[in-house]
């Protein structure tokens, strides 16, 4: 090495916001995909995947299985991270900070603090400031993002309703989200104190997302995504990437429909590439009408 | 009125943090704009490779045949910009990526993919670069690769804690950090001012 190449060695600093923040910076316009064991992390990545959520059960199995859905277990999530060389993120239940530490101490890159598990606390989310590991958390408008981020999420997803196969839900929130910050870039600054009041979140974080016209971390969207239509419909409303849960392992032909997901992902606005992501991809999920679903098996209800 | 050119500077927008670049460059004076296809790759003087996901972004340049016509520009002495995911595109040779993960070469290099670890060791430090002038730059190091060992013609101009993070190699720029990240765009400067030395 030639002695003119100048050397730096200071502290370094983890865990910082920027550092948090920037990693879902370098997940933006790509697909993350639910996965239950190594094989199927194995699908993902050969797909295109950006990273991948580790999991005992897609939400569709949730739903149907009942019960109280935990932390998955650590050998599996451990599996996971030893199969793929992407990130791998897991979820944590609600206001379960034990659960978020372990996650934490296996190394997962992103920990998701999810209404798809029982929430475990009735009132609080956890404090996400308190980690290294990075959050993400789901919100169904302005308000809920704003409160997440507050409490220290590094990045935000609309919620959808996870496990039906039906993106209505996700559209709902993020044209919700979007909507509400294009209010917001209308405000003069009297009315961001009583915007923030309505909104139920920091003033500060307001009057940021007001200068903005965006939320301070990255949105993606997740929640019924099936298709890659149904993708490119997500980042075209806004979403700067997207999860897909069930929509991908309880289809017909899970390699190929990952892999033509995130094509259409990138190609979001290009109607052709989308249609020839679509061909033959065998069966979609079969999916569940939000409208029967009863109230309290609705997960976006879940987290305030 | 700048006496200077505003060079067109492309930003690889098949995954990652594109509008970051594309928000750097405009601030380093150069007309900045997304590249997803051969023919809008035709049209730019420059091109940053962003950060994001080295084998999503290496498997879509495949996919969306890009892959070669990146090749070509690159050895036609197109000047290239590559951060984190964008040096591992970058690199002549690959450690730790995925047996089937495609790289375009362009600097005589062995990057190790996700060396200083995983999201829980990501870092922020200072970094000095040479050519980079107005004291260190802020080194945000995401799940970030490092440079093993460079050929003769390639010239480390930054490391950290005695691992190389930035290589030059004639237009070919690499940084295993994120200066678009940060709002210090003095990289950039730097990379646009050799997109117009090379027009």
């Amino acid at each position: 090495m030639s002695s003119t190449v100048p050397s730096t060695s200071t502290t370094p600093e983890t865990g910082t916001a920027r550092v948090k923040r920037g990693m879902a910076e370098q997940l933006k316009g790509g697909v993350i995909m639910d996965v239950v064991n190594a094989e199927q992390a194995k699908i993902a990545e050969d797909a295109g995947a950006v990273a991948v959520m580790a999991l005992e059960r897609v939400p569709a199995d949730i739903r149907k299985d009942g019960g109280v859905a935990r932390m998955s277990d650590p050998n599996m999530i451990e599996e996971i991270i030893g199969a793929v060389s992407i990130p791998v993120m897991a979820k944590s239940r609600i206001g379960h900070f034990v659960e978020a530490q372990v996650l934490q101490s296996l190394g997962v890159d992103y920990i998701d603090e999810s209404e798809v598990l029982t929430p475990a606390d009735e009132v609080n989310h956890s404090d996400k400031w308190a980690f290294t590991t990075p959050f993400v958390c789901g919100a169904t408008n302005l308000g809920e993002a704003l409160r997440r981020i507050a409490e220290g999420a590094a990045m935000i997803r609309s919620k959808g309703e996870a496990g039906t196969g039906n993106v209505v839900e996700a559209v709902r929130h993020l044209r919700q989200i979007k909507n509400e910050i294009a209010k917001l870039r209308g405000f003069d600054n009297n009315e961001l104190y009583a915007a923030a009041k309505e909104l139920r979140a920091p003033y500060e974080l307001v009057k940021e997302v007001s200068e903005l016209g965006k939320l301070p971390v990255v949105l993606f969207s997740a929640g019924g995504v099936a298709t890659p239509a149904d993708a490119a419909l997500m980042r075209q409303l806004g979403a700067e990437g997207v999860f897909v849960g069930s929509g991908i392992f309880k289809s017909g032909d899970p390699a190929k429909r990952a892999a033509a997901i995130v094509k259409a992902t990138t190609f979001y606005d290009d109607p052709k590439v989308i249609a020839d992501a679509s061909r033959n991809l065998g069966e979609a999920m079969v999916g569940i009408n939000c409208d029967t679903l009863p109230e309290e098996q609705r997960y976006a209800n879940r987290g305030w | 009125m700048s006496p200077l050119s505003t060079p067109t500077v492309g930003v690889l927008a098949l995954q990652g943090d594109v509008r970051e670049h594309l928000i750097a460059l405009a601030a380093a004076d150069a007309l900045a704009r997304p590249v997803r296809r051969p023919e809008e790759l035709a049209e730019v003087d420059g091109l940053v490779i962003p950060g994001g996901e080295s084998t999503t972004m290496s498997k879509l340049a495949v996919v969306f045949g890009m892959l070669e016509p990146l090749r070509e520009r690159v050895r036609a002495g197109m000047p290239v910009y590559g951060t984190c995911a964008g040096m591992i595109m970058l690199a002549d040779k690959l450690l730790d990526g995925r047996e089937d993960q495609e790289t375009l070469g362009g600097i005589d290099m062995i990057v190790r993919r996700n060396a200083f670890g995983r999201q829980n060791e990501s870092f922020e430090a200072s970094v000095e670069m040479a050519g980079i002038e107005g004291g260190p730059v802020e080194g945000v190091f995401i799940r970030a690769p490092w440079v093993e060992s460079v050929g003769a013609a390639a010239e480390v101009v930054a490391t950290y804690d005695g691992h190389t993070v930035a290589v030059r190699q004639g237009n070919v720029l690499a940084t295993s950090f994120h200066p678009e990240l940060t709002g210090d765009h003095r990289v950039h400067a730097y990379f646009v001012d050799m997109v117009r030395a090379a027009q």
